[in-house]
């Protein structure tokens, strides 16, 4: 599905190395998680890979089923079937959250060359899946994201991957500011997306998320590359032992 | 102070060509005034200080510049909403083409017959409003409309009027130079809603003055047309009663020069005075916002949201005023005046004031230019969204607040159809 070959990526404003060399392939119905400190580039490379600017490529390349993504503008990405879930959703007042996954959805639809829903289908449709994820009418009516919650913005954004039925999601930190019962109900969301033609990158720095989305692969990251890879035990390493031993061992 | 010689000359000549219209003595009496006040003030120069931003020689000119006719594939403005249509072209009332001048609830005239009436409520008002709202600020071209302007509407609404009054202002001729007057008096427990819409004339001069008894409400939607060339100056002078309600806003797309002002003020407890436009322009456009609000008694609420989106060298100017005289305790002022800059070429002037002599008020202001922002637009494109479309949506979410002040859900829908008509007819790719 997704495969980041050598990838090193600087700042475009600066001579700041982020990327590495970083190698990565997410075969198809696969979850992996990618794990690091602060500042290991985890973040940097879900934005390379949705096309933020900002991002010089220096070298490598990243294909999306042989696609190669790093050609694309981020709108034709996302046609493609690649989903950033953000790890901070940004707030657009005066723009309805339903006339936004709606614009988006038939967008999608219309790149592919396929039909656009009707207000009726895509209507029924928005509505079984904000149900699931206990997003009432109000949040579908109000402006996007203005003045959710935190848990309310990250449902938001499985809202809109479970609209859009993308083929690769990167989920980046979408753990982050949630109690407990929002990211089980986030996690239920995300599990409910698992199938054979769909692969998820989750970027997180935690254990815990992954309690809730069982990886099938662990990479951890650091200073720019992917130093380890293992299976889920490599995430309850880093929670028992933190960063530091694992990285001292690689080293 | 004596005038400056050119001042004095540009208005002699400027008023040379013109005959002040022949009616009743009261009306007589107030063109004679108005005449006076405008010789004494004098039309505009740069060095005035509230014509610093706006450059007001296309108005003082003689002659007035011609404009184009645009001709516009978008359905009539209003189309969908019942209304009683009243047809101006180039300021020409049009009869054949105008609803007859008649609703239960309403006296409706035209301002000729009004004016040539011996004993008239709109005596009142005619030139009244206008001359209060000379001071402080000087605004000639109010002055030069109550002299010479002898077309317009007068409209005494004296219950709740089940539709809206609807001004159309066609532009027929290349040359047309058009005054209309209005004046509008809400009684007490009335309620009234005027629309216009429409280009008006190459050159559009027009002045309402609008008095809303207590207890009455006043809602105001325009559209100012499309014309790339026209140029006009508009002025709607408001005094509000106790727990009266004023709710103004302008769309206007395109225009060569713009100049509304609105001078408001509130004389009775408890009063509402909302006052919004969104303005968008591309190219030769120069567009000016002139407000100014007076609180002059209790527990006043007033809000002005300004919204500019401008390109390709167009000028938006803002200057808003919220005056709070001694006594008006408990006022809520809000004032707002902001820009998106859609390139480098554009550019937005903008001088809020705030003058408060009660120590019980809670005022506000602000005023922003900035650009389309780079993490909303990343946002909406990672989600399919092609750029023009992200740019156009958030050029939506930037003006929903002027949007909102909108009462009316028909008449909202009809001014964001024109929104997205104007952005889409330019949108990359």
């Amino acid at each position: 599905m997704l495969n980041i070959n050598n990838l090193h990526v600087k700042l475009e404003e600066e001579e700041k190395q982020i990327l590495k060399g970083v190698n990565l392939d997410v075969p198809a119905g696969q979850v992996h998680a990618i794990m690091g400190p602060n500042g290991s580039g985890k973040s940097t490379l879900s934005y390379v890979l949705s096309g933020r600017d900002g991002y010089e490529v220096t070298d490598g390349s990243a294909t999306l089923e042989g696609e190669d993504l790093l050609e694309m503008e981020p709108e034709e990405r996302a046609s493609a079937g690649l989903f950033l879930a953000f790890q901070y959703p940004v707030e657009i007042p005066g723009v309805g959250n339903m006339t936004f996954l709606r614009t988006a959805t038939n967008a999608q639809r219309k790149a592919r060359g396929e039909e656009e829903l009707s207000a009726a289908d895509f209507l029924k449709q928005i509505r079984e899946k904000a149900k699931s994820l206990k997003i009432d009418a109000d949040m579908l009516k109000r402006p996007v994201n203005v003045g959710f919650s935190g848990g309310e913005k990250k449902r938001n954004e499985i809202l809109q991957m479970a609209m859009l039925e993308p083929k690769m999601c990167i989920l980046d930190e979408t753990d982050s500011g949630l109690d407990v019962d929002a990211m089980k109900l986030v996690a239920e969301g995300v599990n409910a997306l698992r199938s054979e033609g769909r692969s998820f990158l989750v970027i997180t720095h935690y254990q815990r998320l992954l309690d809730h989305i069982k990886p099938d692969v662990v990479h951890i990251m650091a200073d720019g590359k992917i130093v380890k890879t293992g299976g889920p035990e490599l995430a309850l390493e880093v929670e028992n032992n933190g960063y530091a031993d694992l990285l001292s061992e690689v080293a | 102070m004596a005038l400056p010689q050119s001042k004095v000359d540009e208005t002699t000549a400027r008023i040379e060509g013109l005959t002040l219209p022949d009616g009743a003595v009261w009306a007589n009496a107030a063109r004679t005034s108005a005449l006076g006040r405008l010789q004494e003030m004098g039309l505009p120069g740069r060095r005035d200080e509230y014509w610093r931003f706006t450059r007001p020689e296309g108005l003082n000119a003689v002659e007035a510049a011609p404009a184009a006719i645009l001709k516009s594939d978008e359905p009539p403005m209003f189309d969908g909403i019942d209304r009683l249509k009243i047809v101006f072209r180039d300021g020409e009332f049009d009869a054949e083409a105008s609803d007859e001048l008649a609703l239960e609830g309403l006296e409706i005239e035209r301002l000729v017959d009004a004016t040539s009436t011996d004993i008239h409520w709109a005596k009142e008002i005619f030139g009244a409003l206008e001359a209060r709202g000379q001071t402080p600020v000087a605004r000639p071209f109010a002055a030069l409309n109550t002299a010479f302007a002898s077309e317009g509407i007068v409209i005494r609404a004296t219950k709740k009027v089940s539709k809206p009054i609807s001004l159309i202002y066609l532009h027929e001729s290349e040359v047309s130079d058009a005054m209309l007057h209005f004046v509008i008096r809400v009684e007490t427990g009335a309620d009234l809603t005027v629309l216009e819409n429409g280009p008006a004339a190459a050159r559009f001069n027009k002045c309402m003055e609008v008095e809303i008894a207590d207890g009455g409400a006043f809602h105001h939607v325009r559209a100012q047309g499309r014309d790339h060339e026209r140029q006009a100056v508009t002025h709607i002078f408001a005094k509000l009663g106790a727990e009266s309600v004023f709710k103004s806003f302008t769309l206007t797309v395109n225009g060569r020069l713009t100049r509304n002002e609105a001078v408001i003020e509130m004389t009775g407890d408890d009063g509402v005075a909302h006052i919004a436009g969104a303005a968008l322009g591309d190219g030769d456009f120069h567009h000016d916002d002139t407000v100014f609000v007076t609180h002059d008694a209790l527990n006043g609420e007033s809000r002005q949201v300004f919204k500019k989106v401008l390109r390709n060298g167009a000028v938006g100017a803002f200057q808003g005023k919220i005056l709070v005289k001694e006594g008006a305790q408990k006022t809520d002022g809000y004032q707002i005046s902001q820009s998106l800059l859609l390139d480098e070429d554009a550019q937005f002037l903008a001088k809020p004031e705030l003058e408060i002599y009660a120590d019980d008020v809670a005022c506000s202001h602000g005023s922003t230019s900035g650009a389309i922002d780079d993490g909303a637009l990343f946002y909406l494109r990672a989600r399919g969204i092609p750029k023009g479309i992200a740019q156009d949506l958030l050029t939506l979410s930037f003006l929903a607040e002027a949007i909102d002040e909108i009462e009316d859900e028909a008449i909202a829908a009809d001014i964001l159809g024109r929104l997205e008509g104007w952005l889409s007819r330019r949108r990359d790719g």
